[in-house]
């Protein structure tokens, strides 16, 4: 089995792979990225908790100009997953204003970003449409 | 309560392609201008706020070196698109303290031919794959979560505020950019001043859906300055310098304060409001008195939420009030008479002293043809992406 390591550390490759966010003990405000002290209340306690895997797809973009090296048209959007907002891609579904609908079910999926010179392999997320 | 503050001279640059004149160029051009049409010279000056965000910064002290060296504090500021807001609260808050009875603000940017400003080029993957920065992240994440692209994060507000509200679609966020493209025409300053149909907006390159390029606000060069001058200052000064004097009726500067989904996507309503609410009661007025509004469409899909932000409209009512014809040249709120940053262009931090150009030279009847007739409040608003987002209501002299 190749070694795999997630592209952020708030994917958790488990099974199944799932989100964790940082959660503030004193007010419950999540984050994604590691903090110094809660923005909302600026405790310092935070406790990690797992996201769902389900959520509606609250806004998006068609990117169709990017940096070099990104394929384009690519979705990007806000998920929200119980009351918790989530960036991310939305793939396996035509990148078109016709297939990709604000208010969509989308789920969490997984796909490899590529292997290192070491041969480990890079995990990212995305979400895709449910059904 | 500290005493009133004026603009005293204020001055614009042609805004677009400048290749014979750098950065220096125009900002001399700039605080010249805004001098001379104040009628002071440096020496009259007791603090220069100078913005510019793209040139490396520090524009400041250079600048003195080609138009007067007279020892005064410089605040080079950097606020994102809000820097040349910034610049002027700096000059704004001076004289309000008593600290000087003048003060200069300077934005200026040479952006001509620049191209995507964030997201336009990503690192390569490294060798290895080693976690770093907040997210752990072992490879950049632009177009992998999500994109750093501005015009794709302006995409995502402006469907979001669709989403929530309903009726805003790819057609209507082209018709605002028709409408901003239109008023152009009238304004020699801007960038382009080429009328475009909705068709032509739709059908030209797409960017980040549902912006089109000419939804986009357009990197060009340009510079924008002003003299504020204390009331009591004024009351020293000629009928003349009096007579155009335009009254800073508020002035704001707010950060977005925390909420679920702020650090997802940046919230621009939040703040937006925020600095408005504040604005309106430090000018004791409400937004039904505004005459003209120039607001910070860096994209179609932005123009739309501002209105509600900015109180504009109904909470949730922007679609309807864009379709009622308000937000035209001659509707009852007219917004971006400019061509705003979809045509007028965006400097980036000369945006928030222009915007106060454009306010003043209507309040004081010399827009020319573009002239809002009776024109005498005013409101400028910008946004820098972060965040922070600068308010000012400015007055015709009584």
């Amino acid at each position: 089995m190749t070694k795999q390591i997630p592209l952020v550390d708030y994917l958790v490759l488990g099974d199944p792979p799932h989100l964790v966010a940082h959660e503030c003990t004193a007010c419950g405000a999540r984050y994604f990225g590691r903090h110094n002290a809660c923005a909302a209340c600026f405790a310092t306690e935070f406790k990690t908790v797992p996201i769902g895997s389900e959520g509606t797809l609250m806004t998006f973009t068609i990117v169709a100009q990017a940096a070099p090296g990104i394929p384009v048209p690519f979705v990007a959007g806000v998920i929200d997953v119980d009351g918790t907002s989530v960036a991310g891609n939305v793939v396996n579904v035509d990148p078109t204003p016709e297939k990709v609908n604000l208010g969509m079910k989308v789920r969490l999926t997984t796909f490899p970003i590529g292997t290192d010179s070491e041969g480990t392999e890079a995990v990212g997320f995305a979400f895709e449409p449910v059904g | 309560m500290s005493e009133d503050v004026w603009v005293l001279g204020i001055h614009m640059t042609k805004f677009g392609k400048h290749p014979d004149k750098d950065l220096l160029d125009l900002a001399s051009e700039a605080v010249m201008g805004a001098l001379s049409d104040g009628g002071v010279t440096m020496k009259d000056i007791g603090v220069m706020g100078a913005g510019n965000l793209m040139g490396g910064g520090g524009i400041g002290q250079p600048l003195q070196k080609q138009i007067g060296q007279t020892g005064i504090p410089v605040y080079n500021v950097a606020n994102a698109c809000a820097t040349g807001a910034t610049a002027l609260r700096v000059a704004i808050m001076a004289v309000k303290a008593g600290e000087v009875d003048m003060g200069l603000a300077v934005g200026v940017e040479k952006l001509a031919g620049a191209g995507l400003l964030a997201g336009g080029s990503r690192a390569a993957d490294a060798n290895t794959w080693t976690p770093r920065g907040r997210d752990g992240a072992v490879a950049p994440l632009d177009g992998r979560i999500g994109t750093s692209t501005m015009p794709g994060v302006f995409a995502q507000i402006g469907q979001e505020y669709g989403h929530k509200y309903g009726g805003a679609n790819f057609e209507l966020f082209a018709r605002i950019s028709e409408k901003n493209h239109s008023h152009s025409t009238l304004n020699p300053l801007a960038s382009y001043q080429k009328k475009m149909s909705v068709d032509e907006i739709m059908n030209d390159v797409m960017i980040a859906y549902p912006n089109t390029r000419p939804m986009c606000s357009a990197n060009c060069d340009g510079a924008a300055a002003a003299v504020v001058v204390s009331d009591s200052k004024l009351k020293t000064l000629s009928a003349e310098q009096r007579r155009r004097a335009v009254k800073i009726s508020a002035s704001v500067l707010t950060t977005d304060p925390w909420e679920e989904a702020c650090q997802i996507l940046p919230n621009v309503n939040t703040l937006t409001r925020n600095a408005a609410t504040q604005a309106y009661e430090q000018a004791g007025i409400g937004p039904e008195d505004l005459d003209l509004v120039e607001l910070h469409d860096c994209f179609a899909t932005a123009e739309l939420v501002h209105y509600d932000n900015l109180m504009l409209c109904e909470v949730g009512g922007a679609v309807d009030f864009f379709n009622s014809g308000a937000t035209w040249r001659d509707g009852t709120t007219p917004v971006n008479v400019s061509g705003g940053l979809e045509s007028k262009g965006h400097p980036i931090a000369a945006t928030g002293v222009a915007n106060v150009w454009e306010l003043c030279t209507h309040l004081r009847g010399e827009a020319g043809p573009r002239q809002i007739e009776g024109a005498k409040v005013g409101l400028a608003h910008v946004i820098g992406l972060g965040s922070a987002c600068g308010v000012h209501i400015l007055e015709k002299a009584a």
